[in-house]
Order: structure tokens, then sequence, then C-alpha cells
């Protein structure tokens, strides 16, 4: 019954509200030990990857460092392993650890990065679309419509493939992250608009928003002011999820070899550069940075479905 | 005895922060075609009565006590298989809501013929031809067409009809009708509290009607229960109850009611609300609201506060008041013993 | 329905228009047949009179109605890498793919059904509260990673001994722990010849094998999504009045789980399942590049790879077709099994 009256917040009272809502957060926090868990590993995968550059024991970029006599060491727990090398080395003689390290920091940061930009796309184009309505909204959620029917991996794979034709290879690795950022972020802003159009919807024909136009306030007040707040939970609900998204699709690009280079690898450029290796035994290279993916999207995925149980807001569907 | 007969009952919501008590000790009867309305304000108990008639309280709900007989049988802890014979066959029900209650992705036909295939052994032409009989009884125009309609295809008040329609199909015993009218447009709903009026006395089917609005009871049915809180209050003869009401909550009702009013004041409404289930007052439920705690001479009736009262016959009523029971008792002086 | 079919086929033209534009502005600014035909040796001026020839230094408006003209017919020019027309190749490497992706969406349909409907009638039940937990952890799993993690234990296997071998009990948790392998995963085997390009996996055991683990892979990400959307969608109907007023009725349980319920829930499915076709085809990329399934996908990365415009607008504007028939067909079943659709109109 809670959850219903946090969702009717009144306009007047927004720090009241958010108060309210943070309380409740909190309070179901404390009872749900899998978020609990999961914002622990989180904040432990976002510490490893602020903290990549102290915390691990080579620095894969600095050719200088490796030695390619020792690639394809396995883990420590295998026969034949050597100790400097925990995790292993890769094939070429990088040590595991801290490849993942730089691997899951590039991941990250490619993840909110593109979640930010589509948040921000996705943000503008959806409370344009619901608030002024007519050719603006038809024309926009059919380009949404279209986008989506052609799924957004593909259109990223699309817009990567042709970034990388018209930059050329060199340069397309040279700037891989903000590039990447870029592809992803124009590829998944429809579901934001969706999202985000559905709930100015709802909300448009509410009474406090009849009122600020009677009080005549202009449209950009309106929308930015008094409806975006009201938007917030389902925009905070999809974000979790499209980051555990944005991580994906990186990976899938990279893994077509169409996102970040193997001298600068991601989480999914790993797995990519681990796959040639696995019929000849050497399994560790592209599972255990697979695996630390897995825990990484999994995680956020938890955290996910755990704030839409809380916030329980009516997601567009589809 | 009686067709139905309700004795105890006590259906409770298990929550995770305890037992909510939805109702407590609730009796009545109802004789075969009678027509009984059950009256309160929303949320005092009335539609989880009518659901737990035919066990069909949702999950955290559960009958906690008391029993149910329904032509000499215990429906109470009765299997579903054997309540499922039951529902929609002997008795059968009506729902608030006309737009949420047909199937939306099912013609009329179908949902009309299911339920005879439910409990009887028919082809489906003679289920069509029977259901085709019963839109007719509802006077809806061009039955025949209405069978292959789909539910959005029908305004509210036909879609109405239709239920009743389906509630008729297996000439039940009784119908239990919550709110029929409620979600309809007001000049439709006398059109169909007439019908279902109409309906009743024509078979001899017995009515629970449940309701917030006293103008149906006192046109449709012949008895009355009052509800507050959970609890039956006041119950009788319908005419006698809205002649002379005997408990304070029930006299506010009356009071509540717009032609009571003098023209030009406000409508004399009873102050306060009622309060919610899991955090119920002591003693009687309704004292934090009723003007008769103090007694007019000044000095307080503390039973109110620390008793729950019990029934006093008053006339052919029977109303839960201890200042009921107090003015009974002083009118027939010597003291004789009040019924509890 | 007339008016329906027509208000579709006009939306399904808009959408292969903006999907034509898009391709052609690839083609003409990205590639450059002069290039690909002569080679760096001819001479500027005799490039330049060829691409007169060809009509390259038309407007714009006029080189996009001929390839849109061209389109039409099918015809999207040479491909570089396999120098045949576009068209053939595409179609040569389409049944591969379209067999994939029937096996999967057939192990989907036949999963997710039940699964969803179980979970969602017994919520509080320890198997769907299993089935929920592996959902969300399959949600998380890149299709990629699914196929390595199936390659490594099924194709080459796994073997791993942390119990004394010596023991009988320690012998046989040692086999519960390690895999066989040899499952095919490189390619789709001897598929059998149906006609034309068609050769199907369909038709021999053999065949069949060789799906196995694409299918698997490529179902492991749609499945449990859809398993959390029936069983979320079919929650809430199972919450509404007229599946109370069915409960009413006395009719039984079966029935209102399989004909009231199911036939609700489906609605909301069908649309989110026209929808995930797409992604379905984009996954194929991903799904036939690990296993090396000879497919479009796997063709289609060739092409970017090395960079055969002519064979990526192609591929571009046929994937487009099938994504617009399929969400056309997908729209038409919504149409006939929710009523509330007027033939002419949106849903009410």
């Amino acid at each position: 019954m809670s959850t219903e009256t946090s969702l009717q917040p009144t306009a007047a009272l927004p720090s009241r509200w958010a108060r309210f809502r943070d309380s409740y957060l909190l309070y179901s926090f404390r009872r749900d030990l899998i978020a609990q868990v999961s914002l622990a590993v989180f904040i432990a995968f976002v510490a490893c990857a602020v903290l990549a550059p102290w915390l691990a024991p080579m620095n894969p970029y600095d050719l200088a460092q490796i030695d390619i006599l020792a690639s394809e060491l396995p883990p420590f727990w295998i026969d034949g392993s050597d100790p400097a090398y925990l995790l292993g080395t890769d094939a070429q003689g990088r040590d595991l650890l801290s490849t993942i390290l730089y691997g899951a920091r590039v991941s990250l940061i490619i993840g909110f990065g593109a979640v930010a930009l589509q948040a921000l796309l996705g943000v503008v184009f959806g409370l344009l679309a619901g608030y002024l309505g007519g050719r603006i909204d038809a024309f926009l959620m059919r380009l949404a419509d279209i986008q989506l029917s052609f799924s957004t991996l593909m259109v990223a794979i699309v817009v990567g493939a042709l970034v990388k034709a018209i930059f050329g290879g060199a340069t397309f690795s040279a700037y891989a992250v903000p590039l990447l950022v870029l592809i992803i972020g124009l590829a998944e802003w429809p579901q934001y608009a969706r999202t985000v159009r559905a709930s100015v919807l709802a909300e448009k024909g509410k009474e406090y928003v009849d009122a600020a136009r009677t009080m005549g306030l202009p449209s950009r007040r309106i929308m930015f002011r008094h409806i975006l707040p009201n938007t917030l939970s389902p925009i905070f609900v999809i974000s979790t999820v499209q980051v555990a998204n944005a991580i994906i699709s990186e990976a899938a690009l990279s893994f077509l070899g169409l996102g970040m280079p193997e001298t600068h690898p991601s989480l999914g450029s790993l797995i990519k550069s681990g796959f040639d290796y696995i019929q000849s035994g050497s399994w560790w290279i592209t599972l255990i940075p697979g695996a630390v993916l897995v825990v990484l999207v999994l995680v956020i995925n938890l955290l996910g479905d755990w704030l839409r149980d809380v916030l329980n807001p009516r997601l567009y569907k589809g | 005895m009686s067709l139905l007969e309700v004795n105890h009952l006590d259906v409770r919501f298990a929550l995770r922060r305890g037992d909510v008590k939805a109702l407590r000790d609730v009796s009545f009867s109802l004789d075969r075609g009678e027509r009984l309305g059950i009256v309160g304000e929303s949320g005092a108990g009335k539609s989880v009565a009518a659901f737990t008639l035919l066990n069909l309280i949702a999950r955290p709900g559960y009958i906690a006590g008391g029993s149910i007989r329904f032509d000499g049988q215990e429906l109470t802890g009765m299997s579903d298989r054997a309540l499922r014979r039951i529902r929609g066959n002997r008795i059968s029900m009506i729902f608030q809501d006309p737009m949420m209650t047909l199937n939306p992705v099912l013609s009329i036909g179908e949902q009309m013929v299911e339920c005879l295939k439910a409990h009887r052994r028919i082809g489906r032409r003679e289920a069509r031809a029977i259901a085709l009989r019963k839109l007719e009884q509802v006077h809806i125009p061009s039955p025949e067409a209405r069978l292959d309609q789909y539910p959005h295809e029908l305004s509210g008040g036909m879609r109405q009809r239709v239920i009743i329609a389906i509630a008729l199909l297996l000439d039940p015993d009784i119908i239990i009708a919550d709110e029929p009218t409620t979600a309809l447009d007001v000049t439709i709903q006398a059109e169909i509290m007439d019908l279902l009026l109409e309906l009743c006395e024509k078979h001899n089917v017995g009515l629970i009607l449940i309701t917030h609005d006293l103008g149906v009871v006192s046109q449709v049915t012949q008895r009355m229960l009052v509800m507050y809180a959970g609890r039956v209050i006041e119950q009788g003869p319908t005419r006698d109850i809205i002649n002379d009401p005997q408990h304070p909550y029930t006299q506010g009702l009356m009071n509540a009611l717009p032609q009571m009013a003098t023209p030009g004041s406000r409508l004399n409404q009873i102050p306060g609300s009622m309060p919610s289930l899991d955090n119920l007052p002591s003693g009687c439920a309704f004292h934090p609201r009723c003007g008769f705690v103090t007694r007019p001479d000044g000095s307080e009736r503390t039973a109110c506060r620390t008793q729950v009262p019990g029934f006093v016959a008053s006339g052919n009523c029977q109303a839960a008041c201890h200042m009921v029971a107090e003015m009974l008792e002083r009118e027939r002086l010597p003291a004789e013993e009040t019924t509890r | 329905m007339i008016a329906f079919l027509i208000k579709r086929l006009f939306h399904a033209l808009l959408v292969m228009f903006v999907i034509s534009i898009i391709a052609f502005s690839i083609q003409d600014n990205l590639g450059d047949p002069i290039q690909q035909m002569v080679g760096q040796s001819v001479p500027e001026s005799e490039r330049e009179a060829l691409r007169e020839e060809l009509g390259l230094n038309d407007p714009f408006l006029v080189q996009y109605l001929r390839f849109a003209r061209n389109a039409a017919q099918l015809d999207f020019g040479y491909s570089y890498i396999f120098n045949e027309p576009t068209t053939e190749v595409v179609l040569r490497h389409l049944p591969a793919t379209l067999e994939l992706v029937a096996a999967t969406t057939l192990l989907i349909v036949l999963l997710s059904v039940p699964i969803g409907v179980y979970s969602a009638i017994k919520p509080r039940a320890l198997l769907s509260r299993f089935f929920m937990g592996v959902s969300i952890v399959g949600i998380s799993i890149p299709v990629f990673l699914t196929a390595i993690v199936l390659i490594q234990l099924f194709a080459i296997g796994v073997t791993w001994s942390p119990f004394p071998a010596d023991t009988g009990w320690g012998s046989w948790l040692n086999g519960l722990l390690s895999t066989e392998g040899g499952m095919p995963a490189y390619g789709r085997g001897d598929p059998v010849h149906v006609f034309g390009t068609w050769y199907t996996n369909f038709a021999s055991l053999d065949g069949l094998v060789y799906l196995v683990l694409p299918a698997i892979s490529l179902a492991s990400i749609m499945l449990p999504l859809f398993i959390r959307l029936i069983r979320a969608e079919m929650l809430e109907v199972l919450q509404s009045e007229y599946v109370k007023f069915a409960r009413a009725k006395g009719i039984r349980l079966r029935r209102i789980y399989f004909l009231h319920a199911l036939k609700n829930t489906m609605l909301p499915v069908i649309t989110v399942g026209g929808v995930q076709i797409g992604t379905l085809v984009a996954y194929t990329i991903l799904t036939e590049t690990v296993f090396q399934w000879p497919g479009m996908g796997l063709m289609f990365l060739n092409a970017i790879n090395r960079s055969d415009i002519p064979l990526i607008v192609t591929y571009l504007m046929i994937v487009g077709l099938i994504f617009v028939i399929t969400n056309t067909l997908v729209d038409l079943i919504y149409g006939l099994v929710n009523p509330t659709v007027k033939l002419t109109g949106k849903p009410a």
C-alpha cells in the first residue's frame, strides 16, 4: 500500500516526498539481503575499476612490462601456474588479473557514459513528444518504433560498422571509448524516450499540470520543473537495467571486433581474444573475464529488479 | 431452517505485521426467495462478507471461524471441487463494475455457454439456446446478435444486463449482488435495479444486496443488516430500521441522506471517519464518533469504551449498542433479562 | 479488414522507404565502385569518365530513384568478396539463419509459456523461485558467452576431479562434475538439400545435432525474458475482476488459467514478441560468429570486416524486409487474438 502512496507525490511538497521515498527505499533495502549483497558487489566493482592502476600488479597497456614467454599460464589453482600471475596470463603474456581490472574499468566507463547519453537524448525527446504531442510526437515515436523493431543491438552493430568504415580501423581504435559511448547512446535512446513519454502522458492529465498551465507558466518550465520530477522513478528504474544493457552491448560489439581494440581491452574484447585459445585448452583467458562480466551485469540487474519492486512504476512495455 | 445460515463468521487477512480482522462475529440468515440488504460505508466488510460466502476471498484472507450453512451443507472447509459446483450454479454473483467483470477477449456467448457447461452435461447448441432465453429475460435488444459480440461492443448498462443474465443462467437459489449499480450512470441505475428486483420476484430467487445506498435497500429488500468496522451493528426488517433506526450509527446514516437535510443547510454528516481495521478503538468501534457516549446528565457510559456491545432486541430489530440496551432496561424496570 | 491491411501496408512501405534511404546513403558515401572496378593505376580522367557513364555524378534524387528501382528488383550490384550478385549471396545464406531462428523460436515458445504460467499460478513454489532465479542469471549472460560456455562444456568437455578418483563415490562425483564433450560446435554439418539454395538441418538426426548448441545459445537470453514477461502479465491478469467473476461462475481452474487468463496474458506478449524478432536476428550475428554457422549473420560480419559495402547494403535491405513482414504478421495476429482491435483502427 505504502508504495502506492509514494507514487502519488504532491507536486507542492517535493522535498517531503523525496524524504518519504528515501526512507521507504532505505527500509526495504534493509530487509532485502539480495539487494544488499548486489550493492556491495557493485560498489566493489566500481572501487576496483577506479583504483585499477594502483591495484593491478601490472599495467597491461605498457608493452615493456609484458613477457611474451609467460603467455597462456593457467590460474593459481591449476598445475603449471606462476604465483606472479594470480589468474594466469593471456596469449600475449599479459597478467589476466590486471587486464580484467583495467577491462572492467573500460566496460564501466562506456556503460555509464552510454547511459548518460541515452538518458539525455531519451528524456529530452520523450518530454517533447509527450508534452507537445502532434507531429513531433508522431515523428519521434515512429523513429523510436523503427529503431526498436530493428533492436538496439542491431542498430549499434550497423552504426558501429559504419563509424568504423568512415574513420578507418586505426582512428576507430584510438577513439574507441567516446565512439562506443556515442554508438550505444544513439542506439538505445528509444527505451528512455518511450518510458518518459508514457509517464508524461499520464502526468499531463493530472490537475497540477492544468493548474500550472492556467497560471500561464511557460511550457519549458512546466516540462522540466513540474512534469520531469514526477517521471523520475521510472527513469531511475530503467537506468539500472540500461547500464547492464549498455555493458552487454559494448561487450557484444567488442566481441564482434567493432569495439575496444585488444591493446586497450574491455571485458568483451578480452573474451573475444581468449576465444581463439579455447580449443587449445586455455579456457581461462576467455571464461574468467566472462565470469567477471556476468557477475557485474547480474548484480546491476538484481539491483534493477529490487528497485522496480520498490518503486513499482508502470513501465512502458515493448 | 433457513436456506442460508451464517453464524459467528470470522474472516481475517494474514498480513506481515499480523492478522487483520475483516469480519467479526457476523451472523445472518436468508430464506428462500427472501431479499436481504447489507449496508455500510466502504471498508465496513460488506464485500468481504459477499466473497466469503463462496469462499472467494483472495490469498491473505481466510475464514478464521464460524459457519456458513447452505441448504444443509457446510460451506466453510468444503473442498474447492464441491464449492465449484455451488458457485454460479446454486449461488451466483453480480460484481460491481460491469466494465471489468466480463473477459474482454471472449465473446458474450462463450462466457455464457461455458458457465452452463461447467455445471450441466449439455450440448453447445442447447446451451446457446438457454443463453439466448436469458438474454431475452434481461430485455437486451437483438439478443441473438449479442451472443457473438465482445464485451467492448456493449455499453456499461448492457454489460450489467449480460452479467445478470449470466447470474440467472442456472436458475440459482441465491444471487449475491455487490454494489450492482454503483459503477453505472445514474439514469441507468434505477433500470438495472428494477430489472434485478423483477427477476428475483418472478423466479423466487433469494437476493443478498450489498450497497451503501439506503434508498435502494429500502426499495428492494425485506430485511437488512448494517455493518460497521467488520461487525453487524443493527439488523431487522428493512422498513422498521429505515423508519426507526436504533443504533446511533444507523441514525447517522439516515440523517446524512440529502433528503433529511434542511434545504440550504449543510448535510448532516457523521463526524470523523471509519477506523482502519488494523487499528480499531476499544469497546464499541463506533464510540469515538458517537454522540451518545455521554448521557444527557453529563455522566459517561464507560461500557462504550471498554466493552464490545452485544445485540439487544428492540421491537423487530436488534441493535448492538450500550445506549440502546440501557434505554430498554430503563423502560422494562423492574429488571428483565435482555437478550444477549 | 481491408482498411486494416491497407494501413499496415502503408506503414510497412514507409519503414522500407526509411531503410532504403539509410542503405542508399551508406552506398552513396562509403562505396566507391570505381575503386573496386579499376583499381589504383587508372588515371583520374578515365575514372571521371567512368563515373559519368555510371551516373555517379547525377543528382542525389536521380541516383536514389535508380537505387530504389533496382532494389525493387532485388538488384543491389556485385559483392566484392564473392564476385557475384549480392542478392544471390544473401539468399544462399538465408536458410541457415532462418532455420536457426526457427529452432530457437520453437524452444522459446515451448518452454516460456508453461514455465511462465506455472510460476504465475504458484508464485511461492520452490520451483517458481528457482525458475525466476535462473532467468535473471540467464538475462545477465551475453549470448556469445553462453555459446562459449556451451562449447567448453559440451564440445570440448570438462574433466574435473576434486574428489579422490580411486574411491567409488569419488569417481562418481567427479563424473557428475565432468562433461563428455563431443557435441558439434562448428558449422552446420551436412544439411540435406531441399531445393534451390535451401539446405535443411531439420531433415536428419545429424543435422539436428548440429542445431542444438547454437539454438540453445540463441534462446538463452530471450527465453528468460519471455518467462519473466509472461509471469508478470499473468500475475496481473489473475488479479483482475473477470478472473474473479469466472471463479464465481464455477468455472474449472484449468479453464480459467489456460483460457481466460492466458489469452489476455498473450496480448502484450505477442506485441513484445514482435519487437524481439529484431533482437533475435541481431543475436544471430553473435551466435553464428561463435559457431561459424554459415548464415547471414556471419556473412554480414565478414562483409563488415572486409568493407563489402554492396553486401552490407543488401543485408540491411533484406533484413529490413524480413522485420517489416514479421512485424506486420505479428500485428495481424494481435488483431485476430484481440477482439477490441477494430479491424480498422487502434486498440480501444
